[in-house]
């Protein structure tokens, strides 16, 4: 869902910041300091107008605390403190102690290294083919967390807290990814449209009109059926269809408001060329906005991911999705709170980050739009 | 507003060709296709059989006369027959799902968007009070909050944790071992009597806001919607076809309840943090001042001037939510191992059953279309600018 937009350029340049110094007898600086400095200006001032605001704060935190666990992996496997056959979010596995068979109760002195004879056979996770005095490996898949492993072992053994935190380097790649994808695209149709207006305008209007009304879970579930989808297979498509479809007509709107402006006007008498006008003066003003979806667009491509991991339509290695998808199918998810630690990880990450993003581009918006602030 | 309708189905039909159009050429006539992998070049088919399969399938002829056929049948809603249930008729599948799908559809739509309104309306008037940045919070929360787990969840609680509502699926086939009836001749029942109660309701409802007083007006609605439930009761007590019919619509109805209350919950939230921000914008406006200046009551300000006013941005976006409550759905039915239309959709998709696929993402294509089309109508009776533009 979208917020409404004001259509006021909004940040970029403030109106009530003074003009940057100039010393009248020294060499007049270069474009690019001005530029500079008028960028750190508009900044300082855009990060009180942000910080105003606690809950953009607080989402602002839950996106680096997850860049953090992103990271982590990277650092704890090159100072060795993670084995990766140990904690690899895949194929790692915890292995369990021997345990040595014994006959009867009397002889077995220690009960975490051996086990009675009788119950053996009871137990299935043993192959019932051994002998007194083997040495057997009991399974103890998953496991509640402990020292070793913070949040438990999932039904396969492997380290949680390790898929999550490769989940959440997933999750980041895809959404900055789509992101980036959606906003060159619509910031470039956008002004376009906005700019040139007659048939490609409304080639590019119909389209989005097109893409917005189709579901998109649906589309990616069809085009998954299509082609075997990788992470950034994916990524892009989602950055493609919100960049054809929604925040593309919002960009034309803001565009289109940028486009009446004089100093548009004054650029074109001076001279410059359609290109110029568009590169140099439309989407710098829209930029603001763009950066806004870029927010909203982070949170759909988690939430696309995630769903159709759990659909099993994606060739992920690991993901959160796919973390949930696994425990559901193995039936952990409706015997409660006994596996909590298969029950809540990946599904409040999934939660939290989304919310992260959209309550960072809420206040984004606070920011963008002058209209929204407390006054 | 005729012209305007007329203009609204015309692009609609267009849109939608389009829209099958692409979908068909990429199933069907993408090199190296599913269907061509499956039948035309699979080595594990006998030469003769895979001969006959492209004979069948008309995989022999040029790409457009495939096409040209598939959409000159599908206009006649023949879809073919489905690959994985073989002799049955694509149509016959769609036909039993789609009327499942539509009601958890509109009972979530109509739903979620009066609840998200009401909550949304009273959360920006008490602005800056304690209570708002907790409801703020928890609609941020439900509105991102990933939906499978959270149906996931609510399943664990309310069928397996406390056992008030049963885990999943349509019905309870212990029940219908000697029904009387097919599901969808109850279903459809069900629906229809819920239909005509709440169209009444809301007709009465409507009318009464006529009324000027304020006690009479009150007085009117409430008694509408009590003679509503009161014929609905009568229906399905009273009447000798109703009472048969009863404990099997008790069951589905049963089933109805959680994957509804999921989808309302999650959706629900978007449209309350909307209404709020909408809301916030319009109580800057002059005339709010203006209707305080006059005297009038906080509640006449806020619902007979803020609220009528902050209703034309939800409505937008109920525009755009559409699609996100179908995306909803086809979760919810995933989760919930609910019949319908997602259901059909996915599993179709797993297993690569391409005539089945086709046909229900298209009519989850009509689906939304249609429901973009009604909430079009809808603005251009709440805004009459566009209907002039239109």
């Amino acid at each position: 869902m979208t917020e409404q937009i004001d259509v006021q350029p909004g940040s970029g340049a403030s109106p009530d910041l003074p003009p940057p110094v100039l010393t009248p007898d020294a060499v007049p600086p270069s474009m690019w300091r001005i530029r500079w400095a008028l960028f750190r200006r508009s900044f300082a001032h855009n990060w009180k107008l942000f910080r105003a605001n606690r809950v953009g704060l607080v989402g602002l935190g839950i996106i680096v605390f997850f860049a953090l666990l992103a990271i982590a992996p990277t650092v704890l496997f090159a100072t060795g403190i993670w084995n990766s056959a140990v904690y690899d979010p895949v194929v790692g596995l915890e292995p369990n102690p021997p345990v040595k068979v014994m006959t009867v109760v009397n002889e077995i002195t220690d009960p975490e290294t051996e086990i009675d004879f009788r119950y053996v056979l009871l137990d299935n996770r043993i192959p019932n083919t051994v002998k007194v005095g083997d040495k057997v490996e009991i399974p103890q898949q998953p496991a509640p967390p402990d020292r070793r492993h913070w949040l438990g072992t999932d039904p396969l053994g492997r380290d949680v807290l390790s898929q999550l935190m490769h989940g959440a380097r997933a999750a980041f790649f895809l959404g900055i990814l789509a992101a980036l994808v959606t906003v060159v695209i619509a910031t470039t149709v956008g002004s376009i449209s906005a700019y040139f207006g007659g048939a490609l305008d409304s080639f590019f209007m119909r389209l989005a009109d097109l893409l917005i009304m189709i579901p998109f879970l649906a589309i990616l579930i069809v085009i998954g059926a299509i082609f075997e989808f990788k992470l950034w297979h994916l990524a892009v498509v989602i950055g493609l269809l919100s960049g054809f479809g929604g925040v593309a007509i919002v960009l034309k709107s803001q565009a289109l408001a940028v486009k009446v402006k004089p100093f548009v006007d004054a650029a074109r008498v001076a001279g410059g060329s359609n290109a110029h006008i568009i590169f140099t003066h439309i989407i710098p003003n829209v930029m603001p906005l763009s950066f806004l979806y870029m927010m909203f667009t982070v949170t759909s491509a988690i939430q696309g991911e995630a769903a159709l991991s759990f659909l099993g339509l994606l060739n992920v290695r690991i993901s959160w999705g796919l973390m949930i998808q696994l425990a559901n199918n193995q039936g952990y998810l409706l015997q409660g709170l006994q596996y909590w630690w298969l029950l809540f990880p990946a599904g409040l990450a999934v939660t939290l980050i989304s919310a992260a993003f959209f309550l960072v581009g809420r206040a984004m918006d606070e920011v963008v739009n002058p209209r929204l602030r407390k006054r | 507003m005729t012209r305007y309708v007329v203009r609204r189905l015309a692009q609609m039909v267009l849109l939608f060709v389009v829209f099958l159009t692409v979908t068909w050429f990429l199933l069907y006539a993408l090199p190296g296709d599913i269907v061509k992998q499956k039948f035309a070049t699979n080595p594990n088919i006998p030469p003769e059989a895979r001969q006959v399969a492209i004979e069948r399938l008309g995989l022999d002829k040029p790409v457009l006369i495939q096409f040209r056929d598939y959409m000159i049948n599908f206009f006649q809603l023949d879809f073919g027959l489905s690959f994985n249930q073989y002799p049955r008729k694509v149509s016959d599948i769609i036909a039993e799902r789609l009327p499942r799908t539509i009601v958890l559809f509109l009972t979530a739509l109509v739903s979620y968007y009066y609840a998200g309104f009401l909550a949304g309306k009273y959360l920006a008037w008490r602005r800056g009070k304690r209570g708002e940045m907790v409801v703020t919070i928890g609609g941020v929360g439900l509105y991102t909050v990933f939906y499978p787990w959270f149906a996931l969840m609510a399943i664990w609680l309310f069928a397996a944790e406390l056992g008030w509502l049963p885990i999943s699926k349509f019905l309870n086939p212990d029940e219908w071992r000697n029904a009387p009836f097919t599901a969808n001749q109850v279903f459809i029942r069900l629906f229809m009597t819920v239909l005509a109660v709440s169209v009444f309701m809301a007709a009465v409802v409507l009318l009464a806001n006529r009324i000027r007083d304020h006690r009479p007006r009150t007085f009117a609605k409430l008694g509408g919607v009590a003679l509503g439930v009161v014929l609905f009761i009568w229906y399905w007590w009273g009447t000798a076809g109703g009472a048969l019919m009863r404990p099997y619509a008790g069951d589905i109805a049963e089933h109805l309840i959680l994957p509804v209350a999921v989808l309302t919950a999650v959706n629900f939230a978007g449209i309350m943090l909307l209404t709020r921000s909408s809301m916030l914008e319009t109580m800057r406006e002059d005339f709010i001042l203006t209707a305080r200046a006059k005297g009038l009551s906080e509640r006449a300000v806020r619902d007979r001037h803020a609220a009528r006013t902050a209703l034309l941005p939800v409505t937008t976006s109920l525009v755009l939510a559409v699609a996100t409550v179908i995306d909803g759905g086809i979760l919810t039915e995933t989760v919930f191992s609910w019949p319908g239309m997602g259901e059909v959709l996915v599993t179709s998709v797993s297993n690569e059953d391409i005539p089945l696929a086709l046909a229900s993402f298209s009519f989850i294509g009509i689906m939304a279309l249609v429901g973009h089309f009604l909430v079009d109508i809808l603005y251009g009776v709440l805004d009459p600018r566009i209907r002039v533009g239109g």
